[in-house]
């Protein structure tokens, strides 16, 4: 065994784990600066007001006080900017009200921010915030989407008739109604995808610094992507140049999405260190979280399937609702619309699709990115229609699935949806799980189950997702309002190790040890000699961050880019000091040799004459050894795989026990084998949180009853069973790893595994399909509702 | 305000706080020991839990007063004096798990009570039933799992901390 091998497919352990378990990590609640003041956030308790009167003086009077805020004090800066614009069916623009920093005449949702409250401590400002005296007149709300576009339904928005932010459409629909009205079978299926709350285990929080002496600010806070939040606050919001703003995000306690966007809290404190002349930090508690993070999820859909008598599937129609809350999130449009519906042809063949969705405003947390984002929503539609078509006409789950895959040499296949998969083999997948799984001995284990009074159900879920986000005029194209590619800089240093600058952003996807594996890999340095720099726009070159599994796809390929360039010149040198052309130098394991001979220099030895150009080509190079590259990627990239989920339900108490989980997934090249299983293990989890136990719960107003984690089921430790994750990997053609992404699948496979062996278990209770989560309460009362089991066996 | 006095990972602390403060308020904010870290309100997700007197505690759900001539143990002290980690640390690196490392801290602390409190051994499901105290939203607790059953033979085989 190679004891030293730490490049690309090792599973090296992690370089960033020391610091975290011995207590060091350094988070932004961790970060205190000389002098910090301390906000505090007051929050409306109503789902939709009219903002009467707010008088602070008592507030302000509070021991402590240094100043308190409201909307009119913030009237001069801008609202919070949308990233992404969907544009209706009749071409209009979507409506895109107002998302003040602080509430401006009425609060919108449950959470909306009224005043922030600034004092020398935080129980001061806690305790200050008491004493605002703030008159609210209740306005009529509504928190459903179905609810938000009945005809009589209050508005969110003046501006936004019928609640609505946009009516969108994708694909051919006459091709789609002439397949319909051709269709041997039409199987039709409603469906709710569950409205969800993010919950990374740190609270969000944000530390603004300003220096009265050169007018810089600095923001320290807990984002997936610094550098958009200084694109964003600094351009859109406060005006302040790129060079006057820097922007740190350190360790990060998990994000899942939720830390993407750009926060009215990063604004406040950033704005508000300015006027106060000092630093200001705020730090959410957790109910805070539940109403100021961006939830995730929340649609209703009615999906068709036409299908031939063999069951082809001929055509896919499809109608959702989406809920975005009472303001637009930073990528909210996009997640319902190009990161959805462009993923309804899944792994499947269906060769006319349409799809249209309308996206409502609530008097809700704002909707946005949710680990998977809109690709979870499509498979579980997909999904679970698949499943119900072989409900409906007796054809076998797994047979209805493979008669319509995408043929693994079919690719690149182009979908009627827009995207153009360029590799994948879902029989692979598929094969590889079944058997992991013991599919075929299935039978056995429910009549076991069965003779201990347990119904035990077995569900699949074949998936498909785009990731490796984005090819930067495509997203252009589809109402993106940046770039998606990625930058990396590589510093070799005069003696040799590596610092790596890159713009993606690790908060728990161990980034600093996959990418030193890169440098590893390509470069021949030893990993401790190693450093992968993230999180600070004062040291790296530029960024778009962490999200979409795109740090190594995107990210990695940008690295591979510098290293390339560092590679090139490192050649001219050594070319120079080993009296060879450069076009004779080898490079390889770290060492420069002249081709077919023995002479060689190590990188070391060239990043030395580089620094120290006494005897180099300086007519030709420049000194040093330091290059930086940005990458767009050409495609999405395409993770696919199978997930096969067993559930024991326990009749007496309704209660739903995974029992077994295999997720079998192509991600293509694997940099690090523990890392990608670990990632693979924690969405699943996060897929049968959604399936089994999580729902953000809303009454009909708009009060928030799953506001903390008390009410919110989060997954516990013997909530879960243990998984069998393996991967099955074709290689991704257009970037250079080959890498796909890891980060999503586990939450985008599994929900409709768990929900079709939900129903798979409750068969014989005439179940064709049920909504997630599948809690004790609503399996119970179908066991119970008085009738028999239909075909009991 | 009242003077609270207490041992945290084995030096002698006396810290003047208000009476509502809270002992992970002291830990992180009187003394910076800030690996305890804060993930809840409700005494849910123990990403606070400590040592008191040897016993893992909701760092968040006792007064700093109640700490007065207690001996208390963070996630820093667990360490040896020449830096070697607790074989319950070694173990959380060596299986993968932790992600974010948000948890951590508390995940470990709470790890290490359940073994001591188990010296019989734990099965998969004690040591899954052992952790409901603690959340954990980036790994699926698996990884956990499999550190803490690796850690308790370690633990079991030298001596206590």
């Amino acid at each position: 065994m190679d004891a030293a091998f730490e490049g690309i497919g090792a599973s090296v352990r992690r370089k960033e784990d020391l610091r975290f378990i011995s207590g060091r990590g350094n988070y932004t609640d961790d970060i205190n600066r000389p002098h910090q003041m301390h906000a505090f956030i007051k929050r409306s308790d109503r789902p939709h007001a009219r903002i009467v009167r707010i008088d602070t003086a008592a507030a302000k009077a509070a021991p402590g006080v240094v100043a308190v805020f409201t909307g009119a004090d913030l009237a001069a800066i801008g609202g919070l900017p949308c990233g992404w614009q969907i544009h209706s069916k009749d071409g209009t623009p979507m409506v895109e009200p107002k998302h003040p920093v602080l509430a401006e005449g009425k609060v919108r949702h449950v959470g909306d921010p009224i005043a922030v409250v600034i004092a020398e401590t935080r129980q001061q400002a806690k305790d200050a915030a008491e004493l605002l005296d703030i008159e609210l007149a209740d306005l009529p709300s509504i928190a459903g989407v179905t609810d938000a576009v009945a005809p009589s339904a209050p508005l969110v928005h003046d501006e936004a008739a019928g609640n609505q932010c946009y009516d969108w459409h994708i694909g051919d629909k006459d091709a789609v109604d002439a397949a319909f009205a051709q269709a041997a079978h039409v199987v039709k299926l409603d469906l709710t995808n569950n409205r969800l709350v993010p919950n990374a285990m740190e609270p969000r929080a944000a530390l603004g610094d300003f220096d009265p002496s050169t007018g810089d600010y600095t923001l320290f806070t807990t984002s997936q992507n610094p550098h958009v939040i200084r694109l964003l606050m600094g351009a859109f919001v406060l005006g302040l140049p790129e060079h006057k703003l820097r922007v740190v995000a350190p360790d990060v306690g998990g994000g899942f999405g939720s830390k993407i966007y750009h926060y009215a809290e990063e604004a406040i404190v950033t704005w508000a260190a300015g006027q106060v002349k000092r630093p200001v930090k705020w730090t959410a508690e957790r109910n805070e979280s539940f109403v100021s993070d961006a939830h995730g999820r929340d649609h209703v859909s009615t999906a068709e399937m036409a299908l031939d008598p063999q069951g082809k599937f001929l055509a896919l129609r499809v109608h959702t609702l989406c809920n975005m809350g009472a303001y637009l999130s930073t990528f909210a449009p996009a997640v319902p619309t190009y990161l959805y519906a462009t993923l309804l042809a899944g792994t499947y063949t269906t060769p006319a699709i349409y799809v249209e969705v309308k996206a409502v405003f609530t008097n809700t947390v704002p909707v946005d990115a949710y680990r998977g984002a809109g690709r979870p929503e499509a498979t579980f539609l997909l999904e679970r229609l698949v499943d119900t078509i072989a409900h409906d006409t007796g054809l076998d789950r797994v047979e209805i699935r493979r008669r319509n895959f995408i043929p693994r040499d079919a690719f690149p296949y182009q979908t009627p949806v827009a995207l153009q998969y360029d590799s994948g083999d879902y029989v692979a997948t598929l094969e590889t799980a079944l058997k992991a799984a013991d599919w075929a001995g299935f039978p056995a284990r429910r009549a076991a189950a069965a003779a201990k009074g347990r119904l035990r159900g077995i569900g699949i879920s074949t998936y498909l997702e785009a990731c490796g986000i984005a090819p930067s005029a495509v997203v252009g194209s589809l109402g993106a309002r940046a770039g998606l590619y990625e930058v990396a800089n590589i510093r070799v240093h005069p003696t040799g190790s590596v610092s790596v600058f890159t713009g993606t952003h690790s908060h728990g996807q161990g980034h600093e040890t996959t990418l030193a594996q890169l440098v590893c890999d390509q470069l021949g340095v030893a990993l401790k000699d190693v450093d992968v720099v993230h999180g600070d726009t004062a040291r790296i070159p530029f960024g778009m961050g962490t999200y979409g599994s795109r740090s190594l796809a995107v990210g990695g390929s940008a690295m591979v880019k510098a290293m390339d360039k560092i590679i090139a010149k490192g050649k001219k040198i050594a070319a120079h000091l080993l009296e060879a052309s450069a076009d004779d130098i080898e490079f390889k394991d770290g060492k420069f040799t002249v081709a077919g001979t023995d002479k060689v220099k190590t990188l070391g030895e060239v990043a030395l004459t580089a620094y120290v150009p006494h005897n180099y080509p300086i007519d030709e190079i420049e000194p040093g050894l330091d290059e930086t590259a940005f990458y767009d990627p050409k495609n999405f990239t395409y993770p696919g795989g199978c997930h096969v989920c067993e559930v024991e339900i326990d009749p007496e108490t309704g209660v739903t026990r995974v029992v077994n989980f295999t997720a079998v997934d192509d991600v293509g090249r694997v940099v690090n084998p523990m890392i990608v299983e670990g990632q693979v293990q924690g969405g699943v989890a996060q897929g049968i949180g959604q399936a089994l136990l999580e729902n953000a719960v809303y009454d009909k107003d708009g009060q928030l009853l799953s506001g903390s984690f008390m009410d919110y089921t989060m997954p516990r430790a013997d909530d879960l069973p243990n998984f069998t994750v393996a991967t099955e990997n074709t290689m991704c053609t257009h970037n250079p790893l080959g890498s796909k992404g890891c980060g999503e699948v586990g939450a985008i496979g599994s929900p409709p595994a768990v929900i079709n062996a939900v129903v798979d278990a409750l068969r014989d209770y005439g179940v064709r399909h049920l909504d997630m989560p599948a809690s004790p309460q609503k399996i119970w009362s179908i066991i119970n509702a008085g009738r028999l089991p239909v075909a009991a066996e | 305000m009242p003077q609270v006095t207490l041992t945290v990972n084995g030096k002698s602390a006396s810290v003047e706080v208000e009476a509502r403060t809270l002992l992970v308020e002291l830990l992180r904010e009187s003394l910076r020991l800030t690996g305890t870290h804060v993930g809840c309100d409700t005494s849910q997700c123990g990403a606070c839990v400590v040592h008191v007197d040897g016993k893992s505690v909701k760092s968040c759900t006792m007064l700093a007063v109640q700490a007065d001539g207690c001996s208390v143990t963070t996630i820093e002290g667990l360490a040896a004096a020449d830096g070697t980690l607790h074989p319950m640390q070694e173990m959380f690196r060596e299986h993968h798990a932790l992600q974010c490392g948000f948890c951590t801290p508390g995940m470990v602390m709470s790890a290490i009570d359940l073994v001591k409190s188990n010296p019989q051994g734990l099965t998969e499901e004690e040591i899954r039933h052992g952790l409901e105290g603690n959340l954990c939203r980036c790994t699926g607790y698996h990884n956990i799992v499999k550190a803490i059953a690796a850690a308790a033979p370690l633990m079991n085989a030298t001596p206590a901390e």
